[in-house]
């Protein structure tokens, strides 16, 4: 239902090599997405399979080397400098790592008016109002403002990471392995959070992760990721129930479900198939 | 418009003054020297300001009656050659002395940080061009540049101070491009960048105020070596400074009477050295506060015996005498009394997987160490009994041990690449821990290498053995870490979060690789993991953990069907996996308790929609319940036929 709605972000043909020395890498190989206005995308794959590369590719935190990406209507691949930096009103980031996700010296606060002093938003906004808000909506008090990041847990300092990517009110937020830190009961309030503020905001999410159960819950969209190529994309209910790629098939079936009875039946296939990545590891 | 907006922006930030305050207390608590010498440069630096106040005589006033006296009423310090009083002329070189470093400091800092900083965030061309001459300016010989640039500026003190802080710079760049290097991938330095914050504001803000604790240190280091070789020279003879006295200077007069009488060398060389001493302190001072701010992570797992152990009586009475491990009752404590874990009680039989799980900072990790006395420093058992196959491990101390550590029970952490050692190959490993366990001739040492990588399903170990650990995948790398704990043939192995690390599809290939070891060799296997989908996998039984304790225990199904304790069901809900597609997933209200603060009946009272007042009432012991479950919730039968907890 949601894929009929306009697309907010379009990333067509990406390939991005890196030079290593003489030698090329190709990080990313033709990779197309498409994220369509209040929907959430999900990016599966293994390690080194591409999925930060393109998070940081879109976010042009890395060149392309071939490809076109376009934003909002706009064709945002080469864009750099004064008007890259603009981009930080449509397009934020939620990355992995609670611990150095925000910076240790600086209270809560100044962590959060951050992206309002690059956007030169501070004149436009009642700024204390706009970090009450944006503290409230993800949870937690207005009063975090005034004090360090290390008094806070994995879980809240995950939400406040959140709470900066809103606080320009972006149209896109690119979460890379966002959850993948937390504990099972946070990172159950930060996907519902995750979910509240798309229906709230009409929010489109890039939702990068290794865990299929996760994307499972959240996407509306998967697209499969493998040594840099796409296996496979399509809505996430056919993707998961009637996988056509043999890789898709392996992945759904590693992640192990949390029920007994279901997951020893899945184990056996398990253990006559072995999984694609027994060839590769050795790197 | 802007101003209001800047006061209201810097009306969201906290008032500065009240936590200074803090942080001074703080700081004299945790650096008491630091704070002594900070005071101490700061009375020199006020005393010299004021010392054609407080000084008894002017800097250049002689007495020629009175040259080269020792202390007296009238001069304290003494008086030099031409009879001027030696401590008025400390006083008055204070000044000088110490802006004459502070020169050599501000040129120092102006071209290391900006430049150090500059390296290190763009990296590429720019990094290898300033990395290139940084390293060129360090091999030429400083003293050589010292006296030409003394020779043309005809000993003008500035010029050489300023030379000084050139030639220092190259160090102070190499260290502050090091900080940024690691911090510029922290992940707040890229959302900055996303959010659009100029380059020059990233490296203004972020970077030069995570690398200010290291930029402190070299500059108080550095102060302290300008101080010495501005007195070098001045004894040297080679600045010149007119009529104003420096310490180095007094130094230098004092030296060419030292046929004489050695006393004016005293208060003059006392200073300096005090004062460089000084500067010394205060950088260990803020090297160490800067370095337990910096790693919020550094804890590091070193070996601890156990200390005290009292013995405690079993509370409930399941039928686990035969068991391989059992653990009762057992208490971890941090050396200045927190507990952490307080009531671990479980047990493992021959040929079992038992899976103990639970959410970050429970005690998983610490119970494991406790159970195999490797705690780290800091922490000791203060309580409880580990039995291993009837002997009692705490009791018995190190050598029992040390007898079953490796060979009675084998451990793999969760780091699978951070326990190998980057030097090793994989054969100088296995290596190491068999000739530990077995004395073999160098064939069978081969064969016995060979078989231990066959056992983790390794199909080529000839080639394998020869790897070193950056050669090798995490998956391999946790298989080399299960052939390194099966190389004593243990009975059982104990893995913290062996899986956590790797991919999903490594994953399921190593819980495969347990499942087949324990199969074929009737192993028994003890899993800490905080991921539901292994525990189904694996175990045969669960064990759930929470705020230091066990809360819950039994069998796998009976776990997963019918919790009896409603944290383990609040946590199963959480668990995307098993949950409604498009639905809400269930959350836990509120936090687990620290380790100081947990209350002292059930410690999940606070967040348990059931909670009573009956509930708070004092420590709850385990007990069997229906359907035979252990768990510590008092409501546990009442809540099972409301039918609320079971799914
Ligand atoms: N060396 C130490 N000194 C003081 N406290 C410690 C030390 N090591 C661990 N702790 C504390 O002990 C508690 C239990 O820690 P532990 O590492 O056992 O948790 P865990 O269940 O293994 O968590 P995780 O899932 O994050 O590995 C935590 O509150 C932790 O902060
Ligand atoms: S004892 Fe009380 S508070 Fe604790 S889990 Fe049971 S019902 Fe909840
Ligand atoms: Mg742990």
């Amino acid at each position: 239902m949601k894929d009929t709605s306009y697309p907010v972000l379009v990333a067509e043909n990406i390939t991005v090599r890196y030079r290593k020395g003489r030698q090329h890498f190709t990080a990313l190989d033709n990779v197309n997405v498409r994220i369509p206005h209040a929907a959430t995308v999900g990016l599966v794959g293994e390690s080194g399979s591409g999925k930060s590369t393109l998070a940081k590719a879109i976010l042009g935190l890395v060149p392309i080397t071939t490809g076109r990406i376009e934003l909002l209507g706009q064709d945002i691949t080469h864009l750099n400098g004064r008007r890259r930096r603009g981009l930080g009103r449509s397009i934020q980031a939620v990355f992995q790592d609670p611990n150095t996700s925000l910076n240790p010296s600086f209270t809560v606060g100044r962590s959060l008016i951050e992206p309002l002093k690059a956007q030169n938003m501070l004149g436009d906004i009642d700024v204390d109002a706009r970090v009450a808000e944006v503290l409230t909506a993800v949870g937690m008090e207005p009063d975090a403002a005034s004090r360090q990041p290390r008094q806070f847990s994995g879980g809240q300092r995950q939400r406040i990471s959140i709470a900066r990517a809103l606080i320009t009110n972006p149209q896109v937020v690119v979460c890379d392995e966002a959850v993948s830190a937390l504990d099972l009961s946070v990172q159950a309030q930060v996907l519902n959070l995750l979910t509240d503020l798309q229906r709230e905001r009409g929010l489109s999410y890039l939702f990068i992760s290794h865990d299929m159960s996760v994307v499972k819950h959240i996407c509306h969209e998967v697209t499969v990721l493998y040594r840099g190529t796409i296996k496979e994309s399509g809505p996430t209910q056919q993707i998961t129930t009637q996988p056509a790629d043999p890789y898709t098939k392996a992945l759904l079936l590693a992640a192990p479900i949390a029920d007994p009875v279901v997951q020893r039946q899945r184990q056996r296939p398990t253990s006559a198939v072995p999984a694609p990545s027994r060839t590769s590891l050795i790197s | 418009m802007t101003v209001t907006s800047s006061q209201r922006s810097s009306a969201a930030l906290p008032n500065a003054v009240p936590r200074r305050q803090g942080w001074l207390g703080q700081a004299w608590k945790r650096q008491p020297l630091g704070v002594i010498a900070s005071i101490f440069i700061l009375l020199i630096f006020v005393l010299g300001v004021l010392a054609p106040v407080i000084a008894p005589f002017k800097a250049g006033q002689q007495d020629l009656l009175v040259t080269l006296n020792g202390p007296s009423s009238a001069h304290w310090l003494g008086t030099d050659a031409l009879g001027r009083d030696i401590l008025s002329r400390l006083l008055y070189a204070a000044v000088p002395s110490l802006t004459y470093a502070l020169i050599a400091l501000a040129v120092f800092l102006l071209i290391g940080v900006p430049l150090g900083i500059v390296a290190g965030y763009r990296g590429g061309r720019i990094d290898s061009v300033i990395s290139r001459v940084a390293e060129i300016a360090m091999s030429i010989p400083a003293v050589i540049i010292l006296l030409v640039v003394l020779a043309v500026f005809s000993s003008s003190p500035i010029a050489a101070m300023i030379t000084l802080g050139v030639l220092g710079s190259p160090g102070l760049i190499r260290v502050v491009r090091g900080v940024t290097l690691v911090v510029r991938e922290e992940a707040y330095v890229t959302a900055a960048t996303v959010a659009g914050v100029k380059p020059v504001n990233i490296m203004a803000t972020h970077l030069v105020r995570r690398a200010l604790g290291p930029i402190l240190v070299q500059a108080s280091v550095f102060v302290g070596s300008a101080l010495v070789i501005q007195a070098a020279l001045a004894f040297l003879g080679l600045l010149s400074d007119g009529d104003r006295p420096t310490w180095g200077g007094m130094i230098g007069e004092a030296s060419q009477v030292i046929s004489l009488t050695s006393w004016p060398l005293v208060p003059a060389g006392l200073i300096i050295i005090l004062t460089v001493m000084a500067f010394g302190l205060v950088g260990d001072a803020i090297r160490d506060a800067t370095s337990d701010e910096a790693s919020p992570a550094g804890r590091r797992w070193r070996r601890r015996r156990a200390k005290t152990v009292t013995p405690a009586a079993n509370q409930f009475d399941l039928d686990t005498k035969n068991h391989l491990l059992q653990v009762r009752n057992l208490r971890v404590s941090v050396d200045d009394g927190v507990t952490l874990v307080d009531d671990a009680t479980f047990s493992v039989a021959q040929g079992e997987i038992v899976a103990v799980v639970g959410e970050s900072g429970c005690g998983k990790s610490v119970t494991a160490l406790g159970t195999l006395g490797l705690l780290p420093p800091g922490l000791h058992v203060d309580g409880g009994s580990v039995i291993f196959d009837g002997v009692d491990l705490l009791s018995r101390g190190a050598e029992a041990y040390a007898a079953v550590r490796g060979g009675g029970i084998g451990y793999v952490a969760q780091d699978a690449l951070g326990s190998l050692d980057p030097t090793h190959t994989v054969e100088g490993h296995l290596r190491e821990v068999i000739l530990r366990h077995e004395k073999l001739s160098p064939a069978k040492l081969k064969q016995r290498t060979h078989e231990l990588l066959q056992q983790v399903q390794i199909a080529d170990p000839a080639r394998v053995l020869k790897l070193y650990p950056h050669e090798i995948s995490g998956g391999m790398a946790q298989r080399i870490n299960i052939a390194l704990a099966l190389a004593g043939r243990p009975r059982l192995i104990i893995a913290d979060e062996p899986t956590t690390a790797l991919d999903v599809t490594v994953q399921s290939e190593i819980l495969h690789l347990l499942r087949e070891l324990q199969q074929s060799t009737k192993l028994s296997v003890l899993i800490i993991t905080h991921n539901w989908g292994v525990v189904a996998d694996m175990a045969d039984r669960a064990v759930v953990m929470y705020a230091g304790e066990v809360v819950e225990m039994g069998d796998v199904y009976t776990v997963f069907q019918a919790p009896r304790f409603p944290y383990t069901a609040a946590l199963l809900a959480a668990d995307p996996s098993v949950s409604p597609l498009g639905k809400r997933l269930e959350t836990i209200p509120g936090r687990v308790p620290a380790p100081g603060s947990r209350p002292t009946g059930c410690r999940f009272a606070g967040r348990c929609p059931f909670a009573t007042e009956a509930c708070l009432d004092g420590p709850l012991p385990l007990r069997v319940v229906p359907p035979g479950s252990v768990t510590r919730c008092i409501r546990a039968e009442e809540l099972a036929s409301e039918g609320v907890l079971d799914r």
